[in-house]
C-alpha cells in the first residue's frame, strides 16, 4: 500500500516557484492562500543559498489531526491527510500544531475573518464525490482519482520536488544522489541533457508516455 | 523510650515508602475519530478519457490503480528517461 509523500531536493531547487504557481492554478486556490511555498535560506550568498519547496507533508502521525477539536481530519488508504471543510470551524489549532505551517486560512472580509482551513490535499480532493464541482470548489482538483500525481511535483522543471509513494521516491532520490557527481551534474545539466559523449544517441524507443 | 523510637522510625519508614507510590499524573491523550463525511477511494473511479493522459486501471481494483500510479512515479526518475 502506498504512503504518499513529498521529497524536495535542496540541491536542485532553483526557487522558480513553478510548484507554487502550478498548485494555485490547478486547484484555483483563493487569493491570500498558498498551499505550497518555496523557502530560501542564505538568500543571495553565493554557494550557500538553498531553497526548498514546502507544503503539507502528510505526516504519518499528524499533529493537526491530534489537536483538531472537531476531528475533521482523516487519512486515506494512501496516507494522504485530508479534512472535511463542512466540519472545520476555522479555530486555527492545526496551524499552531503544524511544524510546517501548512494550514492556511483565507482572509475574507474587512476585519480579516478566519475562514475554513485550507491546505495541500496531495491533489486528492476531499470528502465530496470525486471529480465533482463541489469537490473542486472546496478542495481543488482530484488528480489521484485520475491516476495522476500532484501538479507541483509533475510540473517541477528540475525534478527537485518528487511526489508519490515514499518508498519509490526515496529510491529515486537515493539513486540520484549516488549517481550525481559535481558541478553541472549536481545542478542537473548533465542528467537533463545527457553526458554529451561523442556518438551518444537518443533511445530508439521512447517509454510509453503517461505524462501530461 | 526505646520502643517509642522504634515505633516512630517504623512509622517514618511506612510514610516514606508511601510517598514512593505516587501515581503517574501525565495526561493520556486519546486520538479522536474522524467525524466527517466518508470519502471515495481513487481506484473506485473510472479511469479518465485518453485525452486527459491519466492512468489506466480497472474500476475498483486497488492493485491495478497502485501499479498505474507507480509507473507515473517512476516517470520522475530522469536517469531512466534519458539516454546514457
Amino acid at each position: 500500500m502506498a504512503r504518499m509523500k513529498f521529497l524536495c531536493d535542496a540541491e536542485r531547487c532553483i526557487e522558480c516557484n513553478g510548484c507554487v504557481t502550478a498548485c494555485k492554478n490547478e486547484n484555483e486556490v483563493p487569493w491570500g492562500v498558498n498551499r505550497r511555498r518555496v523557502v530560501t535560506i542564505n538568500d543571495g550568498v553565493v554557494g550557500a543559498e538553498k531553497s526548498i519547496s514546502v507544503a503539507c507533508m502528510h505526516c504519518s502521525d499528524a499533529p493537526c489531526m491530534a489537536v483538531c477539536p472537531v476531528d475533521c481530519f482523516y487519512r486515506t488508504d494512501d496516507g494522504v491527510v485530508l479534512h472535511d471543510k463542512d466540519l472545520c470551524i476555522g479555530c486555527g489549532y492545526c496551524f499552531y500544531a503544524c511544524p510546517f505551517g501548512a494550514p492556511q486560512f483565507p482572509q475574507a472580509g474587512a476585519f480579516g475573518l478566519r475562514g475554513k482551513m485550507d491546505k495541500c490535499t496531495f491533489c486528492a480532493g476531499g470528502p465530496e464525490p470525486d471529480r465533482s464541482a463541489a469537490e473542486f470548489q472546496k478542495y481543488g482538483r482530484n488528480r489521484l482519482s485520475e491516476g495522476k500525481l500532484p501538479a507541483c511535483a509533475e510540473m517541477c522543471s528540475t525534478k527537485a520536488l518528487l511526489g508519490g509513494d515514499g518508498d519509490v521516491i526515496a529510491d529515486i532520490y537515493r539513486e540520484r544522489v549516488l549517481r550525481r557527481g559535481r558541478g553541472s551534474e549536481v545542478w542537473g545539466w548533465g542528467t537533463a541533457y545527457g553526458p554529451g559523449k561523442p556518438g551518444a544517441q537518443p533511445p530508439q524507443q521512447q517509454p510509453s508516455g503517461t505524462r501530461s | 523510650m526505646k520502643r517509642g523510637l522504634l515505633l516512630l522510625s517504623a512509622l517514618a519508614l511506612v510514610l516514606g515508602l508511601g510517598a514512593c507510590g505516587e501515581r503517574d499524573q501525565v495526561v493520556v491523550y486519546k486520538q479522536g475519530k474522524y467525524q466527517g463525511k466518508p470519502d471515495t477511494q481513487p481506484w473506485n473511479n473510472e479511469p479518465p478519457i485518453a485525452e486527459l493522459k491519466g492512468g489506466k486501471w480497472s474500476k475498483g481494483n486497488q492493485a491495478s490503480w497502485e501499479e498505474s500510479i507507480k509507473q507515473r512515479q517512476l516517470a520522475q526518475h530522469e536517469h531512466k528517461r534519458i539516454y546514457q
